[in-house]
């Protein structure tokens, strides 16, 4: 590249170096998750209105909306919620703990590992709603089957995404923990399970996803009160505006559970800033 | 204190990675090992320091460390090993808690070792919010805190860049100066070994054996950046190596 070329000899056609470096890195959209809401929404008012979506198709947004009114206004809502949010905030507390627990056990001894491992991967493929009956008859058709199921269903993606998490704690971080002569237990309280936890309440997020499913599950198998009966009996009256009204509960809730993770995530880990 | 290493073999599997290896590391100086890639000084530094156990040959302390050393044998890693979860402060206190140093007795340790790295100003920051350097010089200054009898340094400037490593070995001199520790300081760049070494040990390539030992007498204080004399130690050792590296550059990995 030593040839003189002096800049009266510009060269003859020059072309701009084009940009081909951009994309794959995601930024945040502000706004856009509401505006697809609201355009759905909104087409199937329209739809349902005109009346090329027929009324057993879909119901009515604004129905929806109006019963659901109805259900806030009447205490019903509260009288289903309630005890709907009571079987889930035991049964995946107890199935998450466990896990949790179970997980890092795995994670720390071989022989925990080598015990528990398989039957985690047979445990987890079995569709929990399967054993509800068997649960029915173990626990008692109360509260209590419902309890376990829930519980064994966070259970199992719980153990294996924390025992994951803490086979991916940096071993270099480990040594340097033993070659200051720390303790076994200092080691695993303040180097394992904080450099776990990122990877144990990504976990938790899939798990407690599946809690709500099972909860509806084991709600609409018997339960008088609770979002899963207010849908199943909905649905077996094919009364779409509160089988509608009783999703929509559901995918707030998730939303819900979604966001409180996303908080303790960035209080526990806003070392990764 | 002084260590001994006492004819140590060692082998990984059917690789046998260090062969016959005595040495004595003499206290208040520091001793620097130098190798082909892959000729074990890695693993002689993680055996001298009890993180791994030699296959043959023992490991000795000589006489016992300072009363108030409280992690007689201490690393600094090249790759840092800094709790990114963790603050500069709460990095070092890491490695005092177990021995029941807390509150104000920490405190004055840690205020006393980032002052001896120049780092008062950060004790407050998160590891990811420092440069490479200062990363380790916060290492530098955790080992510092546990008073160590011994320094075991494992190529602890090869993940920076050359002005930084430039720094950082006339922070290590100035440290060593204001008072001498042992070290062992395991690097492959011949410059930071002629800069900071009393005696340099030359090993060969895998298996790893003494090929020779060099002692430089020149003070610390008075080696400097592309010193004349030093250069001429370095080319030795680059020509007792060259033939060494080359072959050991060739090798297939199978470890």
């Amino acid at each position: 590249m030593s040839d003189t070329t002096t800049p009266d000899t510009a060269p003859q056609s020059a072309v701009e170096v084009r940009f081909r470096g951009g994309g794959f890195a995601p930024s945040a959209r502000r706004g856009v998750g509401v505006a697809v809401f609201v355009v759905l929404i909104l087409l199937v008012e329209w739809g349902t209105r005109a009346g090329w979506i027929s009324a057993l198709t879909l119901p009515k947004p604004s129905d929806v909306a109006a019963t659901f009114v109805e259900l806030w206004q009447s205490g019903l809502l509260f009288k289903h919620l309630i005890p709907s949010l009571s079987r889930l905030a035991v049964g995946a507390t107890l199935g998450a703990s466990l896990g949790i627990g179970v997980g890092i056990l795995i994670g720390l001894f071989s022989y925990v590992r080598a015990g528990l491992v398989p039957l985690v991967a047979a445990l987890f493929p079995i569709p929990k709603i399967a054993l509800l009956p068997l649960f029915v008859i173990w626990f008692g058709i109360d509260e209590t089957s419902k309890y376990a199921l829930i519980a064994f269903g966070t259970f199992t993606p719980t153990v294996v995404a924390t025992y994951g998490a803490v086979d991916n704690v940096d071993r270099s971080l480990i040594r340097m923990g033993q070659s200051f002569g720390l303790s076994w237990l200092s080691i695993v309280r303040k180097i394992v399970l904080p450099g776990a936890m990122p990877g144990i309440l990504s976990g938790l997020r899939i798990s407690l996803a599946i809690a709500i499913i099972l909860l509806v599950a084991a709600e609409m198998l018997g339960a008088e009160y609770g979002i899963g009966a207010y849908i199943l009996e909905a649905g077996s009256l094919y009364d779409l505006e509160r089988l509608f009204a009783g999703v929509l509960i559901l995918s707030v809730l998730g939303v819900t559970l979604s966001v409180v993770i996303g908080l303790i995530e960035k209080r526990l880990l806003a070392w990764r800033g | 204190m002084d260590i001994r290493l006492d004819a140590i073999s060692h082998s990984y599997g059917d690789t046998e990675v260090l062969r016959d290896i005595s040495l004595d590391i003499p206290a208040g100086r520091i001793v620097c090992l130098v190798g082909p890639s892959g000729c074990g000084k890695s693993t002689l530094l993680r055996l001298i320091g009890g993180l791994e156990r030699a296959d043959a040959g023992r490991v000795l302390q000589l006489g016992t460390p300072p009363a108030d050393s409280l992690n007689p044998l201490t690393y600094v890693f090249q790759d840092f090993a800094l709790l990114p979860w963790r603050t500069v402060h709460g990095n070092i206190s890491l490695v005092l808690e177990d021995h029941g140093i807390r509150g104000k007795a920490a405190d004055a340790i840690i205020s006393d070792v980032l002052a001896r790295t120049k780092l008062t100003d950060f004790a407050r920051a998160l590891p990811r919010q420092l440069s490479g350097g200062m990363k380790q010089r916060v290492a530098i200054a955790r080992a510092l805190a546990v008073n160590p009898a011994v320094m075991l340094m494992d190529e602890p400037l090869s993940a920076l860049d050359s002005q930084t490593r430039e720094l950082l070995m006339d922070d290590l001199v100035a440290l060593w100066m204001r008072q001498p520790f042992t070290s062992v300081y395991v690097t492959h760049n011949l410059a930071e070994a002629v800069r900071l070494g009393h005696k340099i040990v030359v090993l060969s390539r895998r298996p790893g054996q003494i090929c020779e030992v060099v002692e430089i007498d020149k003070p610390l204080d008075q080696r400097g950046y592309a010193d004349p004399e030093l250069e001429q130690v370095q080319k030795h050792l680059w020509t007792l190596m060259r033939d060494e590296a080359r072959a050991a550059d060739a090798e297939l990995l199978n470890v």
